[in-house]
């Protein structure tokens, strides 16, 4: 018998008696106010994020400063123009130089302050981590309320990479001291600004 | 502390909050702060960073293992406590993320209703785990994913190198996976000439120091800021005199970084396994299961076969339990939803049984299958936090590894389901309801039942119920009124090591028992 | 209301005017109360050693001496816990489910079936630490658990308020086990030792003079540390401040 076959015997005749049936999720009342966009920027703040604040004129006025200063900027975006082409890159390992990367997200949850991104969005995954620093652009109406509402969205089906962030790298497995940059991005500054309409 | 490095709240323990180790806490603090100004604890960041003093003190060991024979918790734990400064900082570190489990889980109106959604939810998909596993396999398959399956851990080592060979991948990055520690399958990949890197922080120091994860979470809880600087001193050539914890870490990121950019292959763990998208979803703070799966060209993942959920829907249930119950944070910083391949590589599952579907068939202790790692029983448990992880001699330690270990090895984890007070505050705590300290108190019967407990208690125990039985026996026991220390418990004061009074006064002997008392005072012309 | 008192094996030999006081605090509430002479214990050192067989002579024992009864209280939330929860070595007859399920521990028994509202001559003029015996607590719910999210309730303090005088103070962890743990304090000493030691210190740093708990097990324990650091602190049951004990 293949190792499979035997596990899958071996769990038929272990199987738990009696009956029990796949209850309904309901759905929870949102543990946030009316205004997604403020309550998603106060949580994305408490768990190490930033809000970049822009103007109506100059939504980037926020990250100015750190794009003018970086010498790689790898962008996936159109409202940025980078000097490292996303869409060039051959292996992963070739974006370990990228000051940094901005890319905008599918959607924001209010109860968390998470960000989403695909390999769509991302182009080259492996920026997200490798890069210093990230930018993300969020369409304020792209905002959900909480994390249940998240997972009714069709891209978990369908990309084959999707990735929730909440803040930048972290870690505190040394006396609980809580330091950003653990391995990835040192920063994640996220800037509300629409979608280009096409 | 000298009076100089005391602050003002140090020296009003009212202000205290609640941290019954004041020699761990720390006058300053070099934690992330917010936009705001205000200090950040997300992650596992502790509310009130400890520190431990800067008091040499060796980092105390773990149990002796020796083959099969039954681990001595105890004596090892007393090791720990022998170390009162790690004790302490440990003691602080992890009741502090207890009391962030408390304020997150009582910021959701719901919390005790998504607690009993995630167990019947976890108790659905057991008890119908081969429909769930099949449909979870032909998803990933469609997806493009090799799907392996492995009966026990050596079988999953096995079958990891065989991939590894057949892309002539030499170096490997993985993330943290309790599953792959229950393999033994470091130690066995690097006999086998792979070199290998941990890219978690916790983790890479544990692997650094040659030690084992004391903990699911936090694995290098137990170790100070001094014993951290010692190992990278030691073994990354830092600064043997700096223990800045900024310094230590950045270390680590710039000494695991070529490791991750030249990786052969990268390996993750599985925190849930989706049947219906054939997805694995890995949760970190630390970025390292994405920098796994997505820098070297080949990835694989490991998983255990109970961590399978039916639905993409049920996400929104485990996920808003276990970073909340874990750390106190809403979500950990990345949750990671691997479903296919990027273009040009390949992607592996290892479905892995080790004794699962077994369990499974264990009707007292099946539910245990439920765990999802959170550590949160590890957290509360007052025993845990005062002996170390790595005192329980077992890949899984604390409540939970109480009732999993035994089914490893009857043998060698006799003993763990008896370092417990069985006090249940790990069943309040777990988000999926497993009733942890029922499953202790079931697994001492079972113990018992196999003489898997030392012969002296057992025969103690037929002793103390041959007296207890009789009451003409038990009041001689007790005797007159003066020798009521002759009585139960029995075995407490008079065992052969006077294990009470060592460490405790010994209870004044009352003048009179109840029962005598009784006899002078309310039976005058009665029977008596 | 026939009650039957239960007089735990380590009251009776250690803290018999806890058994006193339990006696005449249930006479003193109207309760008609009986002592059978014959009982020992309920079995629970055997049980919780994983021992089952061993304790089936002692459980026997207990149904024998208790049935019968409309209530079996007893001063001891752990005792209570073992016969409602564990009382299984012996096959489960009609008399022995009945006997388990009519066995209360003496601050449910007051909160729950007497509905005391009033307790005119109780009080205890000090500083006192409440301390929940993880059995009282969590097995057979004295009070709402710090760890559940749900409404708040506590019946032992529900009690000790009724009684003139008393000031509680709270614990940095209000119910963190303090180590006895029955056999677990004698195999494991030095671990519950020292969660001992840790729980009086919070005891004596919140600024309590008195201890109280409806468990004399813990109160041991906890006295026998006390004592071994030097702490001031007194340890007494809840059964004595009910029934009016002045200190």
């Amino acid at each position: 018998m293949s190792a499979r076959d035997g596990i899958l015997a071996a769990i038929r005749a272990n199987r738990p008696a009696g009956d029990h049936p796949l209850p309904d999720v309901p759905l929870f009342a949102p543990l946030v106010g009316d205004d997604l966009t403020a309550e998603f920027g106060a949580r994305l703040q408490r768990m190490g994020g930033r809000i970049a604040p822009g103007t109506a004129q100059d939504p980037l006025a926020g990250v100015r400063e750190r794009l003018a200063g970086a010498k790689v900027v790898a962008s996936a975006v159109p409202e940025v123009a980078g000097n490292r082409d996303l869409a060039a890159i051959a292996r992963p390992q070739d974006v370990d130089d990228v000051d940094v990367a901005v890319v905008r997200a599918v959607f924001g949850i209010a109860e968390t302050g998470s960000v989403l991104f695909t390999q769509d969005e991302l182009v080259v995954n492996a920026v997200a981590y490798l890069a210093q620093h990230l930018v993300v652009l969020l369409d304020p109406a792209d905002i959900l309320p909480n994390v249940q509402a998240a997972y009714r969205r069709p891209e978990f089906g369908r990309a084959a990479y999707a990735v929730l962030h909440t803040g930048p790298s972290a870690t505190a497995d040394i006396e609980g001291v809580l330091i950003h940059g653990a391995q990835g991005v040192r920063s994640l500054s996220v800037v509300l600004t629409p979608r280009a309409t096409a | 502390m000298s009076a100089d490095d005391m602050s003002a709240e140090d020296l009003n323990p009212r202000e205290r909050e609640g941290v019954i180790h004041p020699e761990v806490r720390a006058p300053d603090d070099e934690s992330e702060r917010g936009q705001d100004g205000r200090r950040l604890h997300h992650a596992e960041g502790a509310s009130k960073p400890i520190r431990a003093p800067r008091t040499r003190e060796p980092q105390p060991r773990g149990a002796k293992i020796r083959g099969d024979r039954p681990i001595d918790q105890a004596e090892a734990a007393e090791r720990f406590l022998a170390a009162p400064l790690h004790q302490a900082a440990h003691d602080e570190r992890l009741w502090d993320l207890r009391k962030k489990r408390d304020t997150a889980a009582f910021g959701i109106p719901e919390w005790e209703e998504l607690r009993e959604l995630a167990s019947q939810i976890k108790t659905h998909t057991l008890a119908n785990l081969d429909r769930y596993l099949e449909e979870f396999e032909a998803n990933a398959k469609a997806n493009g994913v090799h799907v392996h399956w492995a009966v026990d851990g050596a079988d999953h080592n096995r079958i990891v190198l065989g991939i590894l060979r057949a892309h002539g991948a030499k170096t490997l990055v993985k993330s943290k996976s309790m599953l792959t520690e229950e393999c033994g399958f470091r130690h066995f990949i690097e006999a086998e000439g792979i070199a290998i890197v941990e890219t978690d922080l916790g983790e890479r120091i544990q692997q650094l120091d040659n030690e084992e994860p004391s903990h699911v979470v936090v694995p290098a809880a137990h170790k100070t800021r001094f014993d951290v600087a010692e190992v990278f001193a030691r073994t990354l050539g830092t600064d043997p005199d700096n223990d800045d914890a900024h310094y230590l870490a950045e270390s680590q990121r710039e000494t695991t970084r070529p490791h991750i950019l030249q990786a052969d292959a990268g390996l993750t763990g599985c925190n849930f396994a989706v049947a219906e998208t054939g997805t694995v979803v890995t949760c970190t703070n630390e970025g390292n299961a994405d920098l796994s799966g997505n820098v070297p060209p080949l990835q694989i993942h490991s998983i255990g076969i109970e961590k399978i959920i039916p639905r993409v829907e049920h996400l929104g249930v485990f996920l808003r339990l276990l970073a909340r119950s874990a750390l106190g944070s809403p979500i950990t910083q990345y949750t990671s939803h691997f479903r296919g391949p990027r273009k040009g590589t390949e992607m592996h599952m290892v479905l892995v049984d080790n004794g699962r579907s077994a369990r499974l068939g264990m009707e007292e202790f099946w539910t245990s299958l439920k765990c999802i790692r959170c550590g949160a029983c590890m957290n509360t448990c007052p025993v845990y936090r005062r002996s170390g992880g790595l005192s329980y001699g077992a890949t899984y330690s604390g409540p939970i590894g109480l009732i999993i270990d035994p089914t490893f090895n009857k043998r060698k984890y006799s003993t763990l389901p008896f370092s417990s007070t069985m006090n249940g505050s790990c069943t309040n705590v777990c988000p999926v309801k497993i009733n942890i300290h029922e499953q202790i108190f079931a697994w001492r019967k079972v113990l018992a039942e196999e003489h898997q407990i030392p012969a002296l208690k057992q025969g103690m125990m037929k002793a103390a119920g041959a007296v207890l039985s009789r009451p003409a026996a038990y009041r001689a026991a007790i005797g007159a009124a003066d020798s009521a220390l002759k009585v139960l418990p029995r075995f407490a004061v008079y065992n052969p090591l006077n294990t009470w009074g060592r460490k405790r006064e010994m209870p004044e002997a009352p003048r009179q028992s109840f029962h005598a008392w009784y006899k002078a005072n309310r039976m005058k012309g009665d029977k008596a | 209301m026939r009650v039957g008192l239960f007089v735990p094996c380590y009251v009776d030999a250690f803290e018999p005017e806890v058994g006193i006081a339990t006696l005449e605090l249930l006479e003193r509430l109207g309760c008609t109360v009986e002592y059978p002479y014959d009982q020992t214990c309920c079995g629970q050192p055997m049980t919780n050693t994983g021992c089952h067989a061993e304790a089936a002579a002692t459980e026997a024992l207990f149904v024998k001496n208790f049935s019968g009864f409309d209530y079996v209280v007893a001063p001891s939330g752990s005792c209570v816990h073992q016969v409602r929860e564990h009382l299984t070595a012996i096959p489960q007859t009609d008399e022995v489910v009945k006997v388990r399920a009519s066995t209360y521990e003496l601050v449910e028994f007051l909160h729950d079936v007497l509905k005391v509202e009033a307790l005119p001559w109780a009080e205890f003029p000090h500083r006192v630490a409440y301390h929940a015996n993880c059995n009282a607590l969590r097995g057979i719910g004295h009070a709402r658990p710090t760890e559940l999210n749900k409404p708040y309730f506590s019946k032992p303090l529900d009690l000790l308020r009724l009684v003139k005088g008393v000031e509680l103070v709270d614990l940095a962890r209000p119910d963190e086990c303090c180590g006895f743990g029955g056999t677990f304090s004698v195999f494991e000493p030095a671990v519950s030792a020292k969660m001992g030691y840790d729980k009086v210190a919070d005891q004596n740093r919140a600024g309590a003079h008195y201890v109280v708990s409806a468990d004399s097990s813990c109160l041991m324990h906890q006295k026998g540390c006390a004592e071994r650091l030097g702490l001031p602190l007194k340890y007494i049951h809840i059964a004595q401040v009910l029934n009016g004990a002045a200190a």
